[in-house]
């Protein structure tokens, strides 16, 4: 089908000159059946990000200009980025400790087989659980009238609001993401508490190591690119979460994904190119995190193989 | 001592998981005063406006689920067979939408599709669910792909291409005939996670001002006070329902081999 005899004189052909064992020459049109696909990504996947970096550093006019960049160091919108970043590596931070901690309860503690595969199905689900029904479902259990609320202060009489918690705050978002930080990181970390390998626990034993000289110098070296490598990817899972915020807060929390959606909405900083600086800052900052996570990957990987 | 810990892991794990699902159930059957009761699904199954969101994303789905399907089985086929080396290039890129906000994503069509573009497919309804399904099924990419991909590798695909097209098969017969039904279950776990990635999705709908079943919920949230939860409840039911058909299918694959 793509053996075109002509393509002997294609660039192509030039290149095969040099390799010896060049079976038949044809025009290299294999790059055809990508086409598509890579039609596809251009179109809406680089270009729409594409233009919403240029985007960020253009004038209305189109010219070059840094004065959006420096738009965003404004106190509200610098507030808005360090409060998400902040509810992003709380609940990053804590996903990976709870999700590890329940993780290795479950690979390397002791607990019967079969509750397993339950866990693994639930996280799939709790992971995917996301969005507004996961702000619904905490507004119904630690809301103003939801159910532990409720709980503690006919039984209790412990008053959740006198105590100053509140689900439309940065604790209450952070435990809100909990939700879907958790099962995600206890997915991802399950297959690398798998890969150790248990003759490097014996082999530990053999030198006189304890259990903890064993975890401390030897387990946990090895596992920590990959916890590290999640915990960037948790960052940028929460970073990113825009409709659990918005259904849970409405726009109360000013957090950058609302004030983002906002500004598309309505452009309520008056200024629809400081809107493309906001989007390429939370681009950068997930970027930042996912570079490391990638990074980190490559390097657990060599030794989980 | 160890298993001490597991077991507190275990009930710390299981108190903060299904609290929240206890909450949601327990505080949809309460909208009759004083007695549990099934009001608030009654309500909500029976909005016209719930009917009318709900089959609209189902139908979103449905398109997205095939347009991904025939995006990405030919390629991810394709770049196995013929171009191995692009594959980790390929790979980054189906990866990127979890490192690209989706509301960055849709902020980028509102400004390049708008109705003075040169593609301006904001401009129409039609146009605009076509966009929304470009978009999805750019948000369901990096699991579509990994999931059709991981397929691909459990078969010889060089062998069964050839001894196709030995047999005379063109390129479409290859792909429908053998290989699509080789990774027919990587195919439907990768359909089913859409479905439930398609459904519940809210950023993408609202920026587009599709009604789809998110911005609906999100709606019914800020005023209704117990519809919302008995939402929650069958939002959870549907999400559990395809992660439960991909658990069925994959087992349903072991105990049955394919005769490739």
């Amino acid at each position: 089908m793509s053996n075109h005899q002509t393509g002997a004189i294609a660039p192509g052909g030039r290149k095969l000159e040099g390799a010896p064992v060049a079976p038949a020459r044809r025009l290299p049109l294999a790059w055809v059946g990508i086409v598509p696909f890579a039609l596809f990504a251009l179109l809406f996947l680089i270009l729409p990000t594409a233009k919403i970096v240029i985007g960020a550093f253009q004038t209305p006019d189109g010219g070059f200009t840094l004065d959006n960049i420096q738009g965003l160091f404004t106190d509200s919108i610098l507030k808005a980025y360090w409060i998400s970043i902040r509810i992003s590596l709380a609940s990053a931070a804590l996903g990976c400790l709870i999700g590890f901690g329940i993780a290795t309860a479950f690979v390397l503690g002791g607990l019967p087989q079969w509750i397993r595969g339950p866990l693994m199905t639930f996280s799939g689900v709790a992971s995917n659980f996301a969005g507004v029904p996961l702000a619904f479902a905490f507004l119904a259990t630690l809301g103003p009238v939801g159910l532990i609320t409720l709980f503690l202060k006919t039984n209790f009489g412990v008053d959740l609001r006198m105590l100053g918690f509140n689900l439309l705050s940065f604790w209450g978002l952070t435990l809100t993401y909990l939700f879907f930080q958790i099962p995600l990181m206890i997915l991802i970390i399950t297959p690398a508490l798998d890969g150790l390998k248990r003759e490097w626990r014996e082999a530990a034993e053999i030198l006189g190591a304890t259990g903890g000289q064993y975890w401390r110098m030897v387990a946990f070296p090895i596992l920590l690119p990959s916890i590290l490598g999640t915990l960037a990817l948790l960052f940028a899972n929460a970073f990113g979460a825009v409709a659990t915020a918005i259904a849970l807060t409405g726009s109360s929390l000013s957090i950058v994904p609302i004030l983002l959606y906002a500004q598309i909405r309505g452009d309520v900083l008056g200024n629809p190119h400081l809107g493309y600086a906001l989007a390429f800052g939370m681009i950068v900052v997930t970027g930042i995190a996912n570079a490391l996570y990638i990074w980190l990957r490559a390097r657990s990987e060599r030794w989980l193989k | 001592m160890k298993r001490f810990f597991a077991w507190g892991a275990l009930i710390f794990g299981l108190l903060y998981f299904f609290l929240p699902l206890i909450g949601m159930t327990n505080f949809s059957l309460k909208m009759r005063r004083g007695v549990y009761s099934l009001d608030a699904y009654a309500v909500v199954l029976s909005d016209p406006n719930f009917q009318a969101t709900f089959s609209y994303s189902v139908m979103m789905a449905i398109f997205t689920i095939i347009f991904g399907v025939v995006l990405v089985v030919p390629t991810a086929y394709w770049v196995r067979l013929k171009l191995p080396g692009l594959r980790p290039y390929i790979e980054f890129i189906t990866l990127l939408p979890l490192v690209i906000p989706a509301i960055v994503i849709v902020f980028g069509y509102i400004r390049l599709y708008n109705t003075s573009s040169w593609l301006p497919l904001t401009g129409t309804a039609m146009g605009t669910n076509i966009l929304l399904m470009f978009g999805y099924t750019i948000l369901a990419l990096p699991y579509m792909y990994r999931a059709v991909d991981t397929g691909l590798r459990t078969i010889d695909v060089t062998t069964l291409t050839e001894a196709a097209q030995s047999l005379g098969a063109g390129w479409a017969t290859i792909l429908g005939r053998i290989i699509l039904p080789n990774v027919l279950v990587a195919v439907l776990s990768g359909a089913f996670l859409t479905f439930a990635i398609v459904l519940g999705e809210f950023t993408m709908a609202a920026l587009l001002n599709r009604p789809a079943f998110g911005p609906y919920m999100q709606l019914l949230g800020a005023n209704r006070a117990y519809e919302p939860a008995a939402l929650a409840v069958i939002a959870f039911a549907i999400t559990w329902g395809c992660l439960g058909l991909i658990q069925l299918v994959s087992r349903l694959q072991k105990s049955a081999p394919p005769k490739a």
